[in-house]
This record gives C-alpha cells, structure tokens and sequence, in this order.
C-alpha cells in the first residue's frame, strides 16, 4: 500500500520568538500547538496522536508535554533523530492516519538554546560513556563546526569546491530574510562578506553556520476527509522517506549524506523528479549540509552541487529553484538547534501562496522539504517529505 | 604558528565498557590496537566485539600505526586552536582523531601521519593521536 496522499498539513505555525528567556521550553511546544490548532481550524480535543522528539522536556519521550497540555491521544511517537526528526514525524504519522491508529496528529519542536547561553556548534558536549562511541570522539574534541568543517573539507578535495561557492548559500538565504520580520539576521550579504567573516572551523567561516535561537513550530496532519473539511488550501503529503548514515564500521565517505538513501523512496512515492519541485526547504545547519543535500536528493550531479548554488540559482525570483524563502537556519532561525519543522513551514507557506510577496514562488504546486539531524562528520539521520498542493 | 597542546577530556574510565578496555590498556602500552574478525577477516574502528560486517567474534591485533589524513578541520575558534580528522590507517578503516605537534595550518589531506600516544586529563588513559611523518 502506498501511502501516497494518505494525510494533509492541515495547519502550521512558526513561534515568531527568537529569543525567549521569560517561556519555559514546555510553554513554548504548548503555544506552538496552539498556534497550529488555530492556523488548521481545529480544537485541542480533535487531537489524538502527538510526535515530539529529544527537545520535548521531561525525559520520556511524549509523557511529560501529553501530560502538560493534557492530550486524550491514542497513538505518540518520540523517534529522536535531531533536526530531521520533524520530517520522520511526517511520515510516521502519515502512516499511522492511514493505519487507523490516529486521524489528527500533533508535532511540536521548541527549544531555547540562546536564552541558555549554548555554545553550540563550538563546543564538545560530553555525552553518557556508555554510549559505544563517546570514548573514542569525544576526547578529540568534536563539536558541531568542526564535523560539518570536515565534510567540507573533503567534499573540497575531491570536486574543487570552494568557499566563494558555498559562500552563495548564505547570500541566497540572506536576499530571502530581508523580507521576514522575525529573521535574526536581516541584513544582504555577498560573497566577499561570508569568506572574510572570521574561520570558525576550517573550511567554515562564521556565516556559513546557522544562527542559535530560541522558538520552535508546530504541525498538524489529518486524514483526507478532515483536512477537506477545513477552510485552509489543501497540502497534502505525496511522498517520505527517512534513513541513517553512519561510520559504517570505520568505512569512512564524507562526500555524501543520509539524503542519498531518504530521497529515491520519497521521489518514487511522489512519482516526481526533482526538476518537478518548485520550491526546496533544505536543511541549512551550515551552507555544506545545502550543498551536499541538494547533490544527494539529485537537483544536481555529485560534485557539481558548487555550481549549481553560485551565481545566485537559490534566490527566489532569480535563479531556477528558490530555497528556504523564510531565510532558514542560515538567517532566520534554529529553534532547539534543530531545523528541521521550520523546514516544512516554510514549504507549506509556498504551497498555500501565504510565503512573503517578495519571495513567493509563482504557481508554486510542488515542494519538497529534506532535513538532516545529528552530523554529517560522524552520524546523522536524512529525512525527505514531497508536498503537493492540491 | 608554534603549536601549543591542549588539555585532552575524557568521560567515564577504561572501565566503563568491559568490551573496549584492551584498547585503553595497548594506548598505555604505546600500541595502536584494531579488531579483526575472526571469521570475515575484515578490521573496523571503533572497537567491537562482535563484528560490525557479520557480526561473529573479533579478535584484538596491534596496528602498524601508519596512515593517512582522510579529512581535517583546524577549529580556530577554540584556544589553542586543535586539528580533528580522520586517519585512513594502513590496514583500512578510519578513525577519528587529533593531530599533535606540528604546524597545524600546513596539515592536508592525503599527508602520510603516523600514531603518537597523549595522556588524558586526570587519571585518563593515554590516546592515540597522529603526528605528519
Ligand atoms: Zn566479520
């Protein structure tokens, strides 16, 4: 059975914080929920199934925030696989809506990491011994710069990558944000300005990473009949797909990511290619993750992903496909230091026409959001959802 | 730039998982240890007792502490500035690691490395590290 159109976005809701020092993190999820709730049409007792991941407070996956915004729920999910956790959750929940176990699904991301002070992508966090591989990284200091920088680095040796072309990623994403009232960093910048802002881990300079941020979003799905029962522009889900990458035994190959095994299930549910997409939400934790995301997901051959983002090709308007129109992690926002919802947000609000004047794709029927969660340099988790406006 | 070491951490002890502690006792012993299956014959990083290809048995050997720089990133933004990488050693996995006492700007990928041995904060065991050769 293919799960092809079996659920809708009904509604999705972008927290407009970006720095929340007075909300707890659980207020922030409830508000998010609230949000989408209202942006759908529906009430909090229409509810029935809840997806969170590792940001949802508490420590047991769904129960503590189920029990915070008391939710009568017949089916929960906390499949924690970082930023692309929110993608996964698409799909898990498509699939239990079309199982019967849930007809509106709840997901929520919120998190806080600049009110907290998070050194983020620069310094190692030590984590549980017991986990297999902490004793043999984390003494050599990997943090999250420098295992994206070693991707870089490699993807650079091999094809003749440069910063000037990753450099393009962050001047698209930057000609999208000057539009978003909400984005950090609102201010265009060009080429020049990415490779001269200070190395933060070679071959990254401090704007090739994404900003830290407080916030979060929400989404809800529902079954075909609710969601054509509803006032909202119908966007359905038509295609998913989710895989690992790891280290592979000591097998190591940093030229590619998990998108190249979560990608081909998602296009073949969909029946599209990727010259079909009209608009791409691409997991922009730094400008490589876009670079290599968009090779593997095949909007261009391998190696050639520094040609493809040059020359302003991302800029909505300008080049042949608009990416992260909101301004993404690269401007916008990080809630939680996972990308991943906001992702789909943004794609939502292109399919319904609801994105920014400035940067709304014309005619925009088909849109794909990919999210990638952990780290490309050591492991990670790929996760691709295909969205149809119907 | 001369190079200036930093502290290494470490979490837990050579203790924590019983599986792994031979490795921590050959870095002791200035020996780089790998496991090799004992049926597929194939090597892997980081340490398992079942192997990661077939899952049978391995069995610990010492390396020749000889590789290759697969990739690097000079993290500037920390003090002192440190190298993580990847080694692709002689017998064929990689593994993650630092490089230590050299000019870490003149670092490139495919440069020829080999294993150097670094104590551990506190009472840590002592590491492998890889050094230009
Ligand atoms: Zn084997």
């Amino acid at each position: 059975m293919s799960l092809k159109g079996a659920a809708y976005i009904a509604g999705a809701w972008e927290h407009p914080t970006r720095k929340a020092p007075d909300k707890s993190i659980a207020l922030l999820h409830a508000e998010c929920a609230k949000g989408a709730l209202e942006d759908a049409g529906l009430t909090k007792d229409d509810i029935d199934g809840y997806f969170c991941a590792g940001d949802a407070p508490g420590g047991l996956g769904p129960l503590s925030m189920v029990d915070y915004m008391n939710l009568k729920c017949r089916h929960v999910d906390s499949t924690d696989v970082g930023g692309s956790s929110y993608q996964v959750a698409v799909g898990h929940a498509m699939e239990a809506i079309a199982t019967g176990r849930c007809n509106v699904a709840l997901i929520t991301l919120s998190g806080r990491p600049r009110s907290e002070g998070q050194a983020t992508g620069t310094a190692p966090r030590p984590g549980n011994p017991t986990a297999p591989e902490m004793q043999f990284e984390y003494p050599y200091g990997p943090a999250t710069a420098n295992l994206y920088g070693m991707a870089a680095a490699r993807h650079m040796y091999e094809y003749g990558t440069t910063s000037e072309q990753l450099a393009w990623i962050k001047v698209a994403a930057s000609h999208h944000a000057q539009h978003n009232p909400h984005a950090m960093l609102r201010d265009v910048v060009t080429v020049e300005d990415v490779v001269n802002s200070p190395m933060v881990s070679t071959p990254l300079h401090r704007l090739d990473c994404c900003v830290i941020s407080d916030g979060g979003g929400a989404l809800i799905l529902t079954k075909p009949e609710i969601a054509k029962s509803l006032k909202r522009p119908l966007v359905k889900v038509i295609g998913v797909g989710e895989s690992p990458k790891h280290q592979m035994g000591g097998n190591i190959d940093l030229t590619y990511t998990a998108a190249r095994w979560s990608g081909p299930p998602a296009w073949e549910m969909a029946g599209i290619k990727p010259s079909d997409i009209k608009y791409a939400s691409i997991y922009d934790s730094f400008t490589i993750t876009v670079l290599m995301q968009l090779e593997d997901l095949g909007f261009c051959e391998k190696g050639q992903g520094g040609k493809f983002v040059s020359d302003g090709n991302l800029i909505s308007g300008v080049g042949k496909l608009p990416f992260n129109t909101d301004g993404g992690g690269l401007c916008s926002n990080h809630p939680a230091n996972r990308g991943g919802i906001t992702k789909i947000i943004e794609a939502v609000r292109q399919l319904r026409g609801e994105a920014h004047p400035a940067v709304q794709v014309p005619n925009c029927d088909l849109a794909i959001a990919h999210g990638t969660g952990g780290a490309i340099g050591t492991r990670h988790c790929g996760s691709t959802v295909i969205l149809e406006r119907e | 730039m001369a190079y200036v070491a930093r502290k290494i951490p470490f979490v837990g002890t050579p203790d924590t998982n019983p599986e792994t502690k031979p490795y921590f006792e050959g870095a002791g012993a200035g020996k780089l240890m790998i496991r090799r299956c004992t049926s597929c014959k194939k090597v892997h990083h980081y340490p398992r007792q079942l192997c990661p290809f077939c899952f049978n048995d391995c069995a610990w050997e010492e390396t020749s502490g000889k590789g290759t720089i697969y990739t690097l990133s000079v993290m500037e933004r920390a003090n002192p500035p440190y190298a993580i990488g990847y080694v692709t050693l002689a017998e064929g996995p990689s593994m993650l690691t630092n490089f230590v006492d050299c000019e870490l700007g003149a670092l490139k990928i495919g440069q020829d490395v080999k294993v150097t041995f670094v104590k551990t904060e506190g009472d840590g065991p002592s590491l492998p590290f890889f050094t230009p050769v």
